[in-house]
């Protein structure tokens, strides 16, 4: 295996939320019922014209920015030219040898450091529909056509081919979805198709500079299948190389069921697309005031954040990595800290119970029912022993379900700490009187059964006697 | 009074001093479609209702004392590659003849507003590919001068609607020369405004860099007329001008004195039919003693326009046309065994042979490996044809030429040899490529046929223009003339 260097380049594909489609005004929101997203320009009827949504060159713009791209004064759209049912011209406006931003780079974490990805280029372009099959696409007896995401905005950024695992694959894809969704042009939600990504992969001895033979592998619909289908492909590449045999270059697919690339396409039967200037679009000037004035609108970037953390709140390495990788959650965090100002206990909470409820019940932090504040107060209600640390917890999960405040909870349900010694005591003397066993145990020096002692006691009050003192009267009764 | 055969200018002063009600003027254009359109097929679809319903409006505003504009019930002619909502819009192609599209193009909905009574939808060659009408799928649109004649094309229905008095005015639109041509050899006004002058959308595509839509009419006047209604930026057509048009009567002036004029001596070289020399050469003589100076010039790149030409268009077209795949509208070719087989069988049903050759032409010079030397050639050589123009009209106001080297051919003279049919734009051509207005007026006849004086002039110079064809037209009498049929 170490013979082998494998060589990745990423095509990423974001959908961009403007309010409406990248040529005429019908709106981009996702879902609704077939073909209702639609109007002349955007089903391609014959006639009309496309005319540029301004608000889609600003995101372009935003994001290229984001990811450290020189911004082109003079960039045009062109059309590429094949035939698909999804495409209602059979072109996609595009852009080819005149992009708008190109030179961008972006920097990932990896085991020997960080490392920087160097970023060919970002265009813009419009969406194509889709088809729905009964059944699958080879057996289905007939395919309907959905044309709501025709024309919807969409930016395309090419990496360099620098990355060489599937792990920095995976780790360009995480920073690329995070850095853009901070500057808010996209939601990046693969799962609904706003983030997309092709690959093409290679292999070539180590030591050796030029590239090997690529194929481009497409159908990659999350991290999951990312990393597995390009595990699966330098596997399979690095057999047929050690085989004698040769990579052919070739569109392969993600079979994510049987776990395979299978080829889709050879080179030889590639498509010619015959790109040409759109003459329906004028050239596209872009004056730099204009991209001044957006940079400078650019909000602060995950990895200036994560450095701040770092800096200003002392949090290790890690938490500063996971609270800063989306924006929301960072500024989660930050109101958090703002009202309870114990930046490494707040990071603790939302990186253990709030991140295991909300996986739990599959929900965006946007999503929480429990406000920064009522967080931070509930943090405040164990620090003055009001509750228990473990009460803390059963408070914490009311409050995840109803929405409501810690203080109300705990009213409620009568879960205040007992502190009053006079009140443990007697329950204590009662434990003792009861289980006559364990108190033989305890003294005989069986450490455990005091364990079970204060369990005892626990139960009794309901969990709500300070767990210390229980201890200590036990202690000194027995 | 014949009222079919007046100009709009004419009819607009008859209505306003209501000696005639639009009713009767509509009514007059249908008797007139009634008694000779068998002989002209100038309509593909006529729209009778809607005329009438407008000229009622029109008339109604006329009672009420209210003041109606230029175009108000005056008759008009759509070429039926404009989309026009709710009516059938074709494109003279087969593969859309089912299409109803549910929206107008820009031009037909500032006509309605200016009041206008669409006729009908006039015939084509198919998606404007064509310079007789015969390239039609669905008819062969006959000159009114002698129906054993193209009308030229593509326009040729629109053109020959207003020569035989079937319409007042007309649209047309003109890639290569598909205005001026019929217009030519029809004897009737035609003009090809500056690109981005007219809105192209719901203009069913083409060549999307050459296309340009413009009226024709009986007279000069009534060409400012139309413009005044159809120019003017268009924020659905990204390569609309943003200009403020002028009021183009305002240079309906009947003096050339001083005005420098140039005649490419290419367009007046071998291959231009002697007749039409001559009847050029007493055009270039009036406008000499009407006080212009006129002289031979050069625009040496003259001869690469065609070829030019037959690679930007067909490659245009080629995508363009690509839509035309029978899974959203029109046309769909029955028993097919899967989705490409559709497209193909679709595609070789639908379209006509001409419109096949010039896709395929297309497709070949945007390929992988030919671009350089074909599509990126002819763009460079666009350049030049532009240059050229540039050059010209440092030294001159406007340039004149003939539109054709030759008068309309009999039907089915060049059917069978496109290079011969690709011809009849020679003149014609540069213009486009360059973007500049052209116009061709009647100036003369040759062999009982008209004959059209091209004048091409600087961008957005239309006024220029209007100014020499009107001193023309008062100076002679050619546009009084209408074809026996």
């Amino acid at each position: 295996m170490a013979r082998y260097e494998t060589v990745i380049g990423l095509e990423v594909h974001i959908e961009l939320k403007t309010r409406s489609k990248i040529f005429c005004d019908s709106t981009t929101e996702f879902g609704g019922d077939p073909n209702t997203h639609v109007c002349p320009v955007c089903l391609g009827l014959p006639g009309t014209l496309p005319v540029l949504n301004k608000k889609v060159v600003e995101y372009a713009i935003r994001a290229a920015l984001a990811l450290n791209c020189q911004i082109a004064g003079f960039s045009k759209f062109d059309r590429k030219n094949y035939y698909y049912p999804d495409m209602p011209k059979n072109y996609q406006i595009s852009q080819y040898d005149l992009p708008i931003a190109e030179f961008g780079y972006l920097d990932i974490d990896t085991d020997d450091g960080a490392k920087r990805i160097g970023i060919t280029r970002l265009h813009m372009e419009e969406d194509t529909g889709k088809l729905v099959h009964q059944g699958t696409i080879t057996t289905t007896p007939f395919s309907l056509v959905d044309y709501n995401r025709a024309g919807v905005p969409l930016i395309e950024i090419v990496s360099e081919p620098d990355l060489r695992s599937p792990e920095e694959a995976c780790a360009y894809m995480e920073k690329l979805k995070a850095i853009v969704q901070y500057t808010g042009v996209s939601d990046c939600k693969m799962e609904e198709g706003s983030l997309r990504c092709d690959a093409n992969i290679s292999m070539r001895p180590v030591g050796r500079s030029e590239l090997g033979t690529k194929a481009e592998i497409k159908n990659l619909n999350s991290f999951r299948s990312l990393q597995r289908a390009l595990s699966y492909e330098i596997e399979r590449q690095i057999e047929t190389l050690e085989e004698g045999g040769r990579i052919v270059q070739e569109t392969r697919t993600w079979d994510e069921g049987k776990g395979v690339t299978l080829s889709m396409r050879s080179k030889e039967h590639a498509h010619d697309y015959r790109y040409f200037p759109d003459p329906d679009l004028v050239p596209l000037v872009i004056e730099s005031e204009w991209v001044e004035d957006i940079r400078r609108s650019l909000p602060e970037l995950p990895d200036a954040r994560r450095e701040r953390y770092l800096k200003e709140y002392g949090l290790p390495g890690y938490d500063a990595a996971i609270l800063t990788n989306t924006k929301e959650l960072a500024d989660y965090f930050e109101d958090c800290v703002t009202c309870y100002p114990n930046p490494k206990a707040v990071s603790n909470w939302i990186m253990g119970d709030l991140a295991r409820l909300l996986n739990a019940n599959n929900l965006e932090i946007t999503e929480c029912r429990v406000k920064p504040q009522q967080l931070a107060s509930l943090l405040e209600l164990m620090d003055k022993g009001t509750i228990s640390g473990k009460i803390t917890k059963t408070v914490f999960e009311e409050m995840f379900t109803t929405g409501k405040d810690a203080n109300a909870i705990v009213k409620e349900k009568g879960l205040v700490q007992i502190s009053d010694e006079g009140a443990i005591s007697t329950v204590v003397d009662e434990v003792i009187a009861n289980n006559p066993k364990s108190v033989e145990d305890f003294r005989a020096g069986k450490e455990k059964a005091l364990g079970f002692l204060v369990g005892q006691v626990m139960k009794a009050t309901r969990g709500k006697a300070n767990p210390e003192l229980v201890n200590r009267l036990l202690k000194e009764k027995i | 009074m014949q009222l079919f055969r007046l100009t709009a200018h004419e009819l607009h002063d008859l209505l306003i001093k209501k000696e005639i009600s639009a009713i009767e003027i509509t009514e007059a254009v249908f008797d007139r479609i009634a008694s000779v359109e068998e002989k002209v097929g100038a309509y593909l679809n006529r729209t009778r209702e809607r005329a009438l319903a407008q000229a009622r409006v029109v008339d109604g505003q006329i009672r009420k004392g209210e003041k109606i504009f230029p175009l108000s019930g005056i008759p008009i002619a759509i070429k039926d590659n404009m989309c026009t909502d709710g009516i059938t819009t074709t494109a003279g192609s087969k593969i859309l003849s089912n299409f109803i599209p549910p929206y107008s193009a820009t031009v037909v909905k500032k006509l309605d507003a200016a009041g206008a009574a669409m006729v009908g939808k006039t015939n084509l060659d198919e998606f404007a590919m064509g310079s007789s009408t015969e390239n039609s799928a669905f008819f062969t649109t006959r000159n009114p001068w002698d129906t054993g004649r193209v009308p030229g094309g593509s326009s040729g229905g629109s053109a020959a609607a207003v020569a035989a008095g079937e319409a007042v005015c007309a649209l047309g639109s003109d890639t290569g020369g598909s205005i001026r041509l019929p217009a030519s050899f029809c004897g009737v006004v035609g003009m090809k405004p500056t690109y981005g002058a007219v809105s192209r959308f719901g203009l069913i595509a083409y060549a999307s860099s050459l296309d340009q839509i413009g009226p024709f009419t009986r007279d000069v006047t009534d060409c400012a007329l139309m413009l005044n209604i159809i120019c003017g930026h268009d924020p659905l057509d990204s390569t609309s001008a943003n200009f403020k048009a002028p009021d183009y009567t305002g240079f309906l002036v009947n003096d050339v004195r001083g005005m420098r004029i140039g005649v490419p001596e290419e367009y007046m070289a071998e291959g231009i039919d002697p007749e039409v020399r001559d009847v050029i050469g007493k055009a270039m003589a009036l406008l000499q003693s009407l006080g212009a100076n006129v002289e031979y010039t050069t625009l040496p790149h003259t001869e690469y326009a065609l070829p030019t030409y037959y690679l930007i268009a067909p490659a245009e077209a080629s995508s363009n046309l690509a839509r035309y795949d029978g899974v959203r509208y029109g046309m769909r070719a029955e028993e097919a065994e899967d989705i490409i087989d559709m497209f193909m069988k679709t595609r070789s049903r639908g379209f006509g042979s001409e419109v096949k050759r010039r896709i395929m032409l297309g497709t070949y010079a945007l390929s992988a490996g030919y671009y350089d030397a074909y599509y990126l050639k002819a763009l460079k050589v666009r350049t030049l044809i532009k240059e050229d123009f540039d050059r010209a009209f440092e030294k001159y106001d406007l340039l004149i030429s003939p539109v054709s080297p030759t008068t309309a051919f009999r039907i089915g003279e060049k059917t069978d040899d496109p290079l011969q049919m690709y011809l009849s734009d020679v003149c014609t051509i540069s213009v486009n490529l360059a973007g500049i207005p052209g116009m061709s007026i009647p100036c003369g006849f040759a062999g009982g046929l008209p004959v059209g004086l091209q004048l091409m002039g600087r961008h957005f110079n239309e006024g220029a223009l209007l100014r020499v064809a009107y001193t023309f037209e008062q100076n002679t009498d050619y546009h009084k003339r209408f074809p026996e049929l």
